[in-house]
């Protein structure tokens, strides 16, 4: 598989493992938060933990935009596909997300809800043309990443004239949560690991580039090494950490940069900018509201917004009080340490955010690495 | 009564199905008549009567049924018919035994062309001969518009097992191998690209085929050395290993390396964030074998066109927890777990 295969070559792999055991020092321990939920799912299922020295340690943070959703969110989707003259459009793996009742999107459906599994935003806007007469609604979920191609569907959303047709805009922003893990007033609460650096997201990147997280870098001290998905990418960046944790920076430094920048993708950029705003502030699953944390429409896309159109009202619900996700998200618990995990919460029957989507921290490690428990148990 | 007797020639270039092809009249007995008998054409459904008297060889009966549902209904490699004669002949066969008579029961939706239909059962007759079995009897029903996804097949097949052979999934050893005949995933990313109207450079064909002959060769090989053997249909590798450990209380150790996997469904299921070893096969099986007989039973594998990809790609272990264990190309070590609900592709 090209583009890919180079990517995973073990031998490589081990090499940069003895290099990471070679170059961590064994007084030292090392923690390092990946942020993107697409590196902790690859963690886990490459089994990359175990090519680790036991004084390097993977902290899974909350970057996964399914996860992050808060219940109350679910709650409004749900109740707007209730609606006999609406269309709701979603992206697959949001359709097992429990809001507050334990009711999904999955079993709205079942129940007579006309909701769409679409794969792109450009399914969307299909719909919407072949049903002129429905009100079809597109629950955009996901960070930098998927803000582009939301905006592109507006505009042309707007070019085709399309009437009935509004967005459910749940876009939030990376920089945003980063900086309320390490500061927070939670805090006071469930405590903060210390985290010696950050594996930095990567197609979050390709869009904003590696500047916006200079800031934090120096703020707090942390090394930022920006990573691409695959192992080899993951090794190498871990490798990187390593290194400025020994030598006591704390930069941004770029392992992804097949595909990205120090701006990112300006055009990108600028169609985000034009279509949407920052909201004062978001709730997010497991952290609760953050600050300039989610997007919404700007006033001039007003009429395609479907919190506008359809006069819908945020009820912010209270998670299960028994639910670790909060702590697991930054850091401070691991999946095991939360009475709930693989009792009643399995990625079946979902609680907790982070077993909520495949690449949650939880699902990650039930699916892929729970074994570890009982070897651990044993020795 | 015969064909030519009934009024009306079924238009079968620009035809529909309507509600009176399933109304138990005149145009039923001509759909059934003119379309199905044509395309199975046998002495048990000529004689047409409601049910089938038929002839079994010694040993065991072994009696399985299957339901398709698939969408879409044509697919690189196969349709819905071929797909249901398949699966039903490999369900039979994954108990070692000879397939010999098949049911059919259609449920169409009123609209259905008939040219589709026409498609379809000829594809299922073509698939039976092909296979040396018989669709000795069946059933036609239609339903208003809106109340199947076009079309829906269920076919139960029988065979005859042989006397000493008794396979099974409590029969599972430590020790034991896990063989697998071919390449994984190519059924569900066929029909996964098809759904998502992508093109790729390569055009990923559905593995579906009748296993019964390559299984044939193994129990000649093996005999009753092989302890268990199954098709991974939907859930794949994953699920089925999974089923396996829990009905024998063993785990299993994989080697990822070991695993075939096309590289062009490995590059789908990159594409899609799918993973190959839950998605479903129409035309590979997995057996697990006497350690003893391991190589022999492979080596027959080898022999035969649906074979000539098998691997021996892991081992049956004790583990209290029944967990489905799988050492990564990387010297990392990972569960391969159940899917949750339906394998759906990732935001991003």
């Amino acid at each position: 598989m090209k583009y890919a295969d180079e990517f995973r070559d073990k031998t490589i792999a081990r090499g940069l493992a003895r290099a990471i055991g070679a170059e961590a020092e064994s007084q030292s321990e090392y923690r390092f938060m990946e942020f993107c939920g697409g590196h902790t799912h690859a963690i886990s299922r490459y089994g990359l933990e175990d090519m680790l020295p036991a004084n390097v340690r993977m902290i899974h943070g909350p970057g996964c935009p399914v996860c992050v959703l808060p219940a109350s969110r679910i709650d409004m989707a749900i109740r707007l596909a209730e609606r006999p003259e609406v269309t709701l459009c979603v992206y697959g793996d949001l359709m097992r997300v429990p809001g507050s009742q334990g009711k999904s999107l999955l079993t709205a459906k079942a129940f007579g809800a006309d909701i769409r599994m679409v794969y792109s935003t450009l399914d969307a806007i299909r719909i919407a043309e072949q049903a002129p007469n429905r009100e079809v609604v597109f629950f955009a979920i996901g960070f930098e990443t998927t803000t582009p191609p939301t905006a592109v569907m507006i505009r042309l959303a707007e070019k085709k004239w399309l009437k009935s047709f509004s967005v459910f805009c749940n876009h939030v922003l990376t920089p945003s949560a980063m900086h309320s893990i390490l500061e927070s007033p939670d805090i006071r609460n469930i405590g903060r690991v210390e985290v010696d650096g950050f594996l930095g997201p990567a197609h979050v990147s390709a869009i904003i580039g590696t500047e916006p997280y200079e800031v934090l870098a120096q703020q707090f001290g942390k090394p930022i090494v920006i990573a691409g998905f695959e192992p080899l990418d993951m090794m190498q960046a871990i490798l990187m950490l390593v290194r400025q944790v020994n030598e006591g920076r704390h930069e941004v430094e770029n392992q992804y940069s097949r595909a990205v920048t120090r701006k990112g993708n300006r055009r990108a950029q600028e169609e985000v900018s034009d279509i949407f705003e920052l909201r004062d502030q978001f709730e997010w699953r497991g952290l609760g509201l953050v600050p300039h944390s989610g997007l919404k429409l700007k006033q001039a896309y007003a009429q395609f917004d479907a919190e506008m159109r359809f006069a819908m009202h945020e009820v912010r619900v209270a998670d299960n009080p028994a639910c670790e996700c909060g702590a697991i998200l930054r850091g401070v618990k691991r999946p095991v340490d939360c009475e709930l995990f693989g009792t009643v919460c399995t990625p079946e029957i979902p609680t907790g955010s982070c077993m909520v989507s495949s690449e949650g921290a939880c699902a990650a490690h039930w699916t892929y690495g729970r074994f570890r428990d009982y070897q651990l148990r044993r020795a | 009564m015969r064909a030519t007797a009934y009024q009306r020639k079924l238009d079968v270039k620009n035809g529909r199905i309507d509600l009176s092809h399933g109304a138990g009249g005149r145009a039923m007995a001509q759909l059934i008549s003119g379309l199905f008998h044509e395309a199975f054409g046998n002495e048990w459904l000529a004689r047409g009567n409601d049910q089938a008297a038929f002839d079994v060889g010694a040993g065991r009966m072994v009696m399985t049924t299957d339901g398709y549902v698939v969408s879409p209904l044509f697919f690189p490699g196969g349709n819905i018919g071929s797909l249901a004669v398949h699966g039903t002949i490999n369900d039979v066969a994954m108990g070692g035994a000879r397939p010999l008579y098949l049911s059919a029961s259609f449920i169409i939706e009123e609209g259905f062309r008939f040219s589709d239909l026409k498609t379809i059962a000829d594809s299922m007759g073509e698939a039976a001969r092909a296979a040396g079995v018989y669709i000795i009897t069946g059933d036609t029903k239609v339903v208003e518009r809106g109340k199947a996804d076009g079309l829906f097949i269920s076919t139960t097949g029988v065979g005859v097992l042989a006397d000493g052979l008794d396979l099974s999934a409590e029969k599972a050893r430590v020790g034991d191998r896990v063989l697998v005949s071919g390449s994984l995933g190519d059924h569900g990313t066929a029909i996964m690209s098809r759904r998502q109207n992508l093109a790729f450079e390569t055009e990923i064909v559905s593995d579906s085929a009748a296993l019964h002959d390559l299984v044939a060769l193994m129990v000649a090989a093996g005999g009753s050395s092989i302890r268990v053997m199954r098709d991974p249909t939907r859930g794949g590798l994953a699920a089925m290993l999974n089923e396996i450990a829990h009905q024998s209380g063993l785990g299993f150790r994989l080697q990822e390396e070991a695993i075939p996997v096309k590289p062009a469904v490995a590059a789908a299921c990159e594409l899609l964030g799918l993973d190959p070893l839950h998605v479903a096969n129409e035309g590979k099986l997995v057996a697990i074998v006497a350690p003893d007989m391991a190589d022999a039973v492979l080596a027959a594998m080898k022999a035969h066109p649906l074979g000539c990809d098998a691997a021996d790609i892991g081992e049956a272990v004790a583990d209290n927890h029944q967990f489905v264990q799988m050492s990564t190309g990387f010297g990392g070590g990972r569960i391969v777990d159940w899917l949750a609900g339906e394998q759906l592709p990732r935001i991003c």
